[in-house]
């Protein structure tokens, strides 16, 4: 699904050449868990930016569900973030004043999706993750907890290769947490694959691979044996 | 239809901060309603000035003593003493000159005028029977000035209606009432017909009496202000000037035209030149008008920057879920059109109403012209795109990582 073949990651402005990425090269199977671990600076945001086709790399190359990403122009980049990623982010980002409904169809809008058929794809996602009965609440009428249910909501409509969550919990206290996890384990289970970014061990815990990335580059990859996924 | 979805979007998105969006579209309202007013007063301003003026008499052309001058309407009368009555029988009789029809000589001064308890500062006008004729003026009570008056100079006057209601009050009769000019006692024989206008072209603000009557006993003269004379049809008024301008010419033995001691304006050149004067005039307010309209549009601009700004993140998200660049710059630039459009509609609105009102208060005719309002729409969908567009790309130019980052 994903294959990262040594890529590099350098910033130049004009006096300082910043190197984020230092020859990083892995490969993620359709319907793994990975989680990405590293201290602040480690290079696993930038990472986690090319992975989602919202930065290129210098140098390498990454191919994702069979497209060579790093060739493509604006419009298409678009294209890929729109039908084959979905992104789940610490701030949930959702429109503010806006309703559950009318966020979730968003992507959908930009897909191409008949009007008619938005609704009812978003209703099917938001009763998944568990908000049927909240479907036309605004965000400020929402948890932080089911702000990032409906994010989650949102990041499925279009059916996605991959699903790259950036710290899902990092705003969330921790009952709420839980639950948010349990809700990516069930997808694990139906079949997403899920690359997520994290600095709490506990929540890594729920993956079942963890790369640690430090200074730029793969520190540890290692297949994580204590929870294995419940098929 | 995705561009009807952008739409309904940006309605929602505008309505939602309505302060923000009210003040936005103000300044463009400002803008389109003080260009639709401003170009409705002018272009009334100058019906009324070219209409006042033909109704001063239609073939008319005005021998002014002094020196030519280049469209002198607004000069006053030389104080020349260079035009007498024996020039105007001269044309009146010569044979050389065939299109004119009727030669008015009048002596024109303001005088104070009294009567019991109430005075005005008017003009009089000494004047013969032709007057009336050769100006288009007509007696609502009593009678004109006859030859006989002229004759035997006798001092009877007739006065113009505004004159009854500044001695007499509105709507008395004044015929028959003595009042005195200068101190000497006139015997009021007529009222004209009002006629309408103001300031220096109010007609109805005047006293006639007789030429020799004005010349002789009121002022001392043996000149006249002006010799006004009536073409016999439009089409030979330039011939009409030609031939006048000749025997003046010959009679103040003068040999160079360039020399001459009087000039010669017909109805048009005045026509003209209070056209060239109101066009600046209107121009001048649509240069003022289009500067408030251009500070209304950057108003605009400013507005859609921070608007940008503030949305950053947003902005970011749409792109990191799909949005490619034209749409996030289409939804901008609608969203920048809508205000400019709402605003000139009330602009429009605005600019009808004060037109209105301006016209009631300076009593000039209501006049709008169609393609001022679609000028005004045009402009106004304009400066929506032009000053939304750097905005706009702005936005779409936005990276989304560090869109989504900034706080």
């Amino acid at each position: 699904m994903i294959n990262v073949n040594h890529i590099f990651k350098v910033y130049k402005t004009d006096v300082i050449e910043t190197t984020a990425i230092s020859d990083i090269s892995f490969e993620i199977n359709k319907g793994e868990f990975v989680a990405i671990m590293g201290p602040s600076g480690s290079g696993k945001s930038t990472l986690m930016h090319i992975l989602g086709a919202l930065d290129l790399p210098t140098k390498g190359t990454y191919t994702l569900d069979g497209e060579d990403v790093g060739r493509l122009g604006d419009d298409e980049l678009a294209d890929i973030r729109n039908r084959k990623i979905g992104f789940i982010f610490q701030a949930y980002n959702l429109l503010p004043r806006t309703s559950a409904m009318k966020n979730v169809m968003l992507p959908m809008r930009y897909g191409g999706v008949p009007k008619e058929k938005r609704e009812e794809i978003a209703k099917k996602f938001l009763e998944k993750v568990g908000l049927g009965d909240r479907m036309y609440h605004t965000s400020n009428q929402l948890s932080g907890g089911q702000q990032q249910r409906v994010a989650i909501a949102r990041a499925l409509v279009m059916n996605p290769a991959i699903l790259l969550a950036d710290e899902p919990t990092g705003n969330i206290a921790s009952a709420q947490a839980e639950e948010i996890m349990q809700i990516f384990q069930k997808l694990h289970a139906d079949g997403h694959t899920i690359v997520m970014i994290t600095h709490e061990p506990e929540i890594a815990e729920h993956a079942n691979r963890i790369i640690h990335i430090k200074d730029g580059k793969i520190e540890k990859d290692l297949q994580n044996g204590k929870k294995a996924p419940k098929r | 239809m995705e561009l009807l979805e952008i739409f309904i979007e940006s309605l929602g998105t505008l309505t939602v901060n309505k302060m923000r969006t009210g003040l936005a579209i103000l300044g463009i309202v400002i803008g389109i309603g003080s260009v639709i007013a401003l170009v409705s007063l002018g272009q009334s301003t100058q019906q009324a000035i070219q209409s006042q003026i033909q109704s001063l008499g239609a073939n008319l052309l005005t021998v002014n003593p002094g020196a030519q001058r280049s469209g002198g309407v607004q000069g006053a009368q030389g104080s020349r003493t260079s035009l007498t009555e024996e020039d105007a029988k001269a044309i009146e009789s010569s044979t050389k000159i065939t299109t004119i029809k009727n030669v008015s000589p009048e002596f024109q001064q303001r005088a104070q005028v009294t009567t019991g308890g109430t005075n005005t500062n008017t003009q009089i006008i000494g004047v013969t029977p032709v007057y009336t004729e050769v100006h288009k003026i007509s007696v609502a009570s009593g009678a004109f000035i006859t030859q006989r008056d002229v004759d035997q100079m006798t001092k009877v006057a007739v006065i113009g209606p505004q004159v009854v209601t500044d001695l007499f009050g509105e709507g008395a009769n004044a015929v028959g009432q003595k009042i005195r000019i200068r101190g000497q006692s006139f015997t009021v024989v007529g009222v004209t017909a009002a006629k309408g206008g103001s300031g220096f072209l109010n007609q109805d603000d005047i006293i006639f009496a007789p030429l020799s009557t004005v010349q002789k006993q009121l002022f001392g003269a043996n000149y006249v202000s002006s010799i006004a004379l009536e073409a016999k049809s439009p089409e030979v008024m330039v011939t009409a000037q030609d031939e006048v301008g000749y025997l003046l010419l010959v009679r103040h033995k003068l040999n160079d035209p360039a020399q001459a001691d009087f000039s010669i304006m017909n109805q048009q050149d005045i026509i003209n030149t209070v056209a060239s004067t109101t066009g600046m005039f209107t121009s001048l307010l649509s240069g003022i008008a289009a500067i408030s309209l251009l500070v209304g549009g950057i108003g605009i601009m400013n507005i859609m920057l921070v608007t940008v700004t503030e949305r950053t993140r947003e902005i970011g998200l749409r792109k990191a879920l799909g949005a490619k660049k034209r749409t996030i710059t289409t939804q901008f630039l609608i969203e920048s059109i809508i205000l400019t459009f709402v605003g000139g509609a009330i602009g429009i609105v605005v600019g009808i109403i004060a037109s209105y009102v301006i016209s009631r208060v300076i009593n000039s005719q209501f006049v709008i012209s169609p393609n001022s309002i679609v000028l005004a729409f045009a402009v106004s969908a304009g400066i929506g795109i032009l000053f939304g567009w750097y905005p706009a790309k702005r936005a779409a130019n936005l990276q989304p990582i560090e869109a989504l980052r900034y706080e």
